[in-house]
């Protein structure tokens, strides 16, 4: 922000939203409540995206078949995240990967939790590049992609 | 084929400016049309980039610019990332339509929330939004791949900062002079394990305009105009876990832009490269995407010295983005500052070697989503 030497003017801009989840979205939210994990595969090149999409974004084909996936994967990759900033919607520190789910071809940008995550180094220690993790269900659904609460590493 | 040049640049100085963003953009635009010996009337067509709500504050930045520009009642557009907005004022001019194409990148960083807060809402609503996306968390993603591929150390990443911050201390027009110490970038805050807080680019007040003209009007107004050789761009995938972050579009971009310039070894053809390296490791992975290296060989690329100020491929003389990040405007400042290169007018920081043929990069969405490459020629 502005030093405080240089004459400013406070503002702010707050505009509600209210953007279509579209078919596709809706029905992965309406499974996740389920406590299931779909993806939908390409009719064209057979892979199967989680999260989900109405088309695929590589062959630029419809993709209309269901199929669910494991609720374990391999970490692709992690970031142990400690910086606060403004609006930030998950509490710092936290633990971002992309995760590829048993029967799925993309990556899924989740949270990875469940173990004290105040020490970077011990975090490192247990999260690991391949490492296997699972998902956790929230108790309560809200129909949204924080149904799976988190990964937890699997022992 | 008609050719294009740029002829003229100005830049704001890198500090944090105390005017309104009208007057920050009109001093600089005044400045490019005074060294050119033009007035407002004498130019044909203004390309602006900037960005709204939340890198300004405002809805429809360019309407507010347009004054500061010296574009009101005159043919213009806009694109947000500047390199794209570059290439847009080039058309104008290869079009035949117009002698002379004025384009500026205007952004006033300081005045709004850090890019961390602001990049989230590069994600989705639905699906990377809600787990706390945002560039920095990608770009952490990007970074632990890369060193787990190829063995590539946090120093090796570290070295980059080194080296930027140390060419920024020649730069009276960027924003952060003050040099650092390995130590000092290892010891800084890991904010977003592995990447460290001294490599994560600053955010900066920053206005740059460019002149561009035909090449008839360019050998009126300059004895040293820099002529546009190649040019490529290329988007990835949205979902970052749709693709991989460590083969994105930098090759497809730059091979276009060889293949136009005629260039088949780069390392060889290329004198100097302003890249957008918003975090120290992207310097190394862009620079091997670039074929200044080997797959995998970024580190030993920084280790070897070849790409210090004084080496064989200067890499940012300027000190790039990780010594000033002025946001959407970062890409026309690689450009104006290749083309300083090229002039032989950057001052302090020109490097040693003579320069015919200059690069500049940019890049824009998590982990590099989108890349623009242009090569610039004396
Ligand atoms: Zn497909």
């Amino acid at each position: 922000m502005a030093k405080e030497e240089y004459r400013i003017i406070e503002a702010e801009a707050v505009v509600p939203y209210e953007l279509a989840l579209g078919g596709t979205v809706s029905n992965f939210f309406d499974y996740l409540k389920e406590e299931k994990i779909m993806g939908k595969r390409c009719r064209k090149c057979s892979r199967v995206l989680v999260p989900p999409r109405s088309f695929c974004p590589r062959c630029f084909e419809e993709m209309d078949e269901w199929v669910e996936v494991g609720q374990e994967g391999v970490v692709e990759t992690w970031v142990y995240i400690n910086m606060p900033f403004y609006g930030q919607v998950i509490k710092v520190p936290y633990v971002s990967a992309q995760i590829r789910l048993d029967g799925s071809d993309s990556g899924l940008t989740h949270l990875i939790a469940g173990f004290d995550l105040t020490n970077v180094n011990k975090v490192r220690e247990i999260v690991k590049l391949g490492g296997r993790v699972k998902a956790v269900w929230s108790k309560e659904k809200k129909g949204n992609i924080l149904d799976i609460a988190y990964f937890e590493p699997v022992k | 084929m008609q050719r294009v040049a740029i002829t003229h640049v100005a830049q704001s100085p890198g500090v944090e400016s105390k005017e309104n963003l009208h007057d920050f953009t009109y001093q600089v635009n005044r400045e490019v049309l005074d060294k050119a010996g033009l007035k407002r009337a004498d130019v044909g067509c203004i390309i602006s980039s900037s960005a709204d709500i939340f890198h300004s504050g405002l809805s429809c930045a360019n309407a507010f610019d347009w004054d500061g520009i010296g574009a009101f009642m005159k043919e213009g557009s806009r694109a947000e990332e500047s390199a794209m907005s570059f290439i847009y004022a080039c058309f104008r001019v290869l079009s035949g339509h117009f002698d002379t194409v004025l384009v500026t990148a205007a952004i006033k960083g300081s005045e709004n929330p850090d890019n961390d807060a602001i990049t989230p809402f590069y994600g989705d609503p639905f699906y990377l939004r809600p787990v706390g996306m945002n560039e920095s968390v990608v770009a952490a993603m990007q970074m632990r791949q890369y060193m787990d591929r190829y063995g590539i150390t946090e120093e090796q990443c570290a070295k980059v900062v080194v080296k930027n911050r140390g060419n920024a201390l020649f730069n009276p027009y960027t924003h952060i002079r003050k040099r650092v110490s390995l130590e000092d970038v290892m010891s800084s805050d890991r904010i977003y394990d592995p990447l460290k807080a001294l490599e994560c680019a600053p955010k900066s007040d920053g206005v740059v305009s460019v002149l561009i003209a035909s090449e008839d009007k360019a050998k009126k107004l300059t004895d040293k105009p820099v002529w546009l050789s190649g040019y490529g761009c290329s988007l990835d995938h949205f979902i970052p876990g749709d693709r991989n972050l460590l083969d994105g579009q930098l090759q497809a971009a730059a091979g276009r832009a060889y293949e136009m310039a005629g260039i088949s070894d780069p390392r060889k053809a290329i004198d100097v490269a302003e890249v957008c390296e918003p975090y120290a490791f992207q310097e190394l992975l862009w620079c091997e995407q670039l074929g200044f290296c080997k797959e995998g060989e970024g580190g030993k690329l920084i280790d070897s010295g070849i790409t210090q100020m004084d080496g064989s491929l200067p890499v940012n003389p300027s000190g790039g983005v990780l010594a000033m990040n002025p946001y959407t405007s970062r890409g026309l400042y690689r450009i104006a500052e290749a083309a300083l290169q090229l002039k032989g007018q950057a001052g302090e920081h020109q490097v040693g070697k003579k320069v015919k043929t200059a690069l500049a990069h940019s890049t824009h969405g998590f982990g590099g989503q989108c890349h623009s490459v242009v090569i610039l020629s004396a």
